[in-house]
């Protein structure tokens, strides 16, 4: 029956097999539980799911959908997988720099100041725009909201505890991002481990936010999203855009991980280049 | 040598290139081979490291007079150009032919990785994709060179005896029965008459 087709088709049907696999089970996963993992970028998203799947022994990925269905642990250990960023202090140095110079000294005058850090992960990231926020002198009027969809990442924030062995690292990205004093005032060393200075916390409420499915809650006067938007696709990158466009004042500051840009996207033209080296981006003025 | 070329089918359509230690110069001497008006793009992951900047892309730009630029996330493959994975970032292939960065841990110590780029460009090329590993050190291409083989495509791998850092090819060489074992030069002048 399959004279004629067969022999000259070149098929490789086990990655198409594979492919309807994953798109059902990112369907289940909706479905069951809400989260909504069918519009992140589909390369990166195959590749987490694979890797899970090795890491948990599945042989196939409709073993994975059968699981989360029935156990939602099984459940939980996928969701972490999917959603977890790794991230590290004071990356990217360069854009802490711009932060310092060409962002602060625009919002320091203004009687109270609101930042959303959107996928802060394991907290490294806030932590270091805390203590850049205390060396600025502008952090007693600061509400730093750190949100996150993935809650065991948003554990580990709140605690504020992390290898001692990446903190070689981090001071050196410290001092590279213009940091004014030693880093080592801002953690205590246990063991292992090192305890970040838990005051840093003060004007800091991690909670859960899920970029794809939750609106805005508040008018924000920064917004600091870096190396999310690349997991999306590009459909849903421009739904996060024009949730940042809403929830930031006039004005506001975005600023997006060093190779993510609104260019693309239909909001672009609510947004200026403030620092495009940075990715920095202001919101312009209604009147503009 | 399995040989490809028996029958008719359609030409290749993206070459993925892998590169570690001795990289510069190799990718130096190599890309200004093609021409500026190619029918194929060409995808590079260079291991190096995340603070690098963008100067590599722009040196080899300058010499070559093929289009070279860093990739950018969700930028449409376009043929006639060479993308390199930014410092810091793995490089993929999406299904719609579009590029897609991430910054998941490192595989095989490497961010960007080899075998990131290769395996997601597979499935998505099969035939019509060239997976070429060049010099280096450490292991981070074997499998995706496995996976260009096991979809169908062509793969090339440097000569280790002309090879800067031999480890690498050597490595891809005991992991996958390669089509062509070539010296740099020569997959030069392999590539410049694929591209055309």
């Amino acid at each position: 029956m399959s004279d004629g087709i067969s022999g000259e088709t070149v098929m490789e049907p086990t990655a198409d097999a594979e492919r309807i696999e994953i798109q059902l089970l990112l369907e289940a996963v909706y479905r069951k539980y809400g989260y909504d993992f069918r519009s992140y970028a589909e390369a990166s998203i195959t590749r987490r799911i694979q890797r899970h799947q090795a890491l948990n022994g599945y042989r196939t990925i409709s073993e994975i959908q059968h699981a989360v269905l029935t156990d939602r642990t099984a459940f939980l250990r996928l969701m972490h997988d999917l959603s977890i960023s790794v991230t590290e202090m004071f990356r990217d140095p360069s854009f802490y720099r711009s932060l310092r110079a060409q962002v602060l000294p625009h919002l320091k005058s203004l009687p109270f100041l609101r930042i959303w850090l959107a996928g802060c992960a394991t907290g490294e990231e806030v932590y270091s725009i805390a203590i850049l926020l205390r060396e600025e002198a502008v952090c007693e009027k600061v509400q730093i909201y750190a949100t996150d969809i993935n809650e065991s990442a948003l554990h580990t924030a709140r605690q504020g505890i992390y290898p001692l062995e990446n903190i070689q690292a981090y001071t050196g990205n410290y001092h590279k991002a213009g940091g004014k004093r030693s880093f080592g005032d801002y953690y205590t060393a246990r063991y292992d481990r090192a305890v970040m200075d838990a005051s840093l916390r003060n004007h800091i409420l991690f909670s859960h936010h899920n970029l794809v499915t939750d609106g805005s809650f508040a008018e924000m006067h920064l917004i600091i999203c870096r190396n999310v938007l690349i997991y999306f696709s590009g459909a849903l990158q421009d739904r996060v855009l024009q949730l940042f466009a809403e929830s930031l004042i006039e004005e506001g500051f975005l600023c997006l991980g060093s190779k993510e840009t609104p260019r693309f996207s239909p909001c672009a033209s609510q947004f200026e280049e403030w620092d495009a080296h940075e990715r920095i981006y202001r919101k312009k003025s209604a009147a503009a | 040598m399995s040989g490809s070329t028996a029958r008719s089918r359609l030409p290749h359509e993206c070459i993925v290139i892998g590169v570690s230690s001795g990289g510069f110069r190799a990718l130096s001497a190599l890309l200004p081979k093609l021409p500026k008006h190619c029918r194929i793009a060409v995808l590079i992951v260079q291991h190096i490291k995340a603070d690098a900047g963008d100067f590599l892309a722009r040196h080899l730009d300058n010499i070559c007079a093929i289009r070279v630029k860093q990739a950018e996330d969700k930028e449409v493959i376009d043929t006639g150009t060479v993308y390199l994975a930014p410092p810091g970032y793995h490089l993929l292939v999406e299904r719609d032919k579009t590029l897609s960065l991430s910054v998941d841990e490192p595989v095989h110590f490497a961010r960007p990785s080899i075998d990131v780029l290769f395996e997601s460009a597979a499935p998505v090329y099969r035939d019509r994709l060239i997976g070429i590993i060049l010099t280096g050190a450490g292991t981070d291409g074997c499998i995706g060179m496995k996976a260009v083989k096991e979809h169908g495509g062509l793969t090339i791998v440097q000569d280790p005896k002309t090879a800067d850092v031999s480890f690498l090819p050597r490595s891809v060489l005991h992991t996958v029965s390669v089509d062509y074992i070539l010296p740099l030069d020569a997959i030069g002048g392999f590539l410049a008459r694929m591209a055309v």
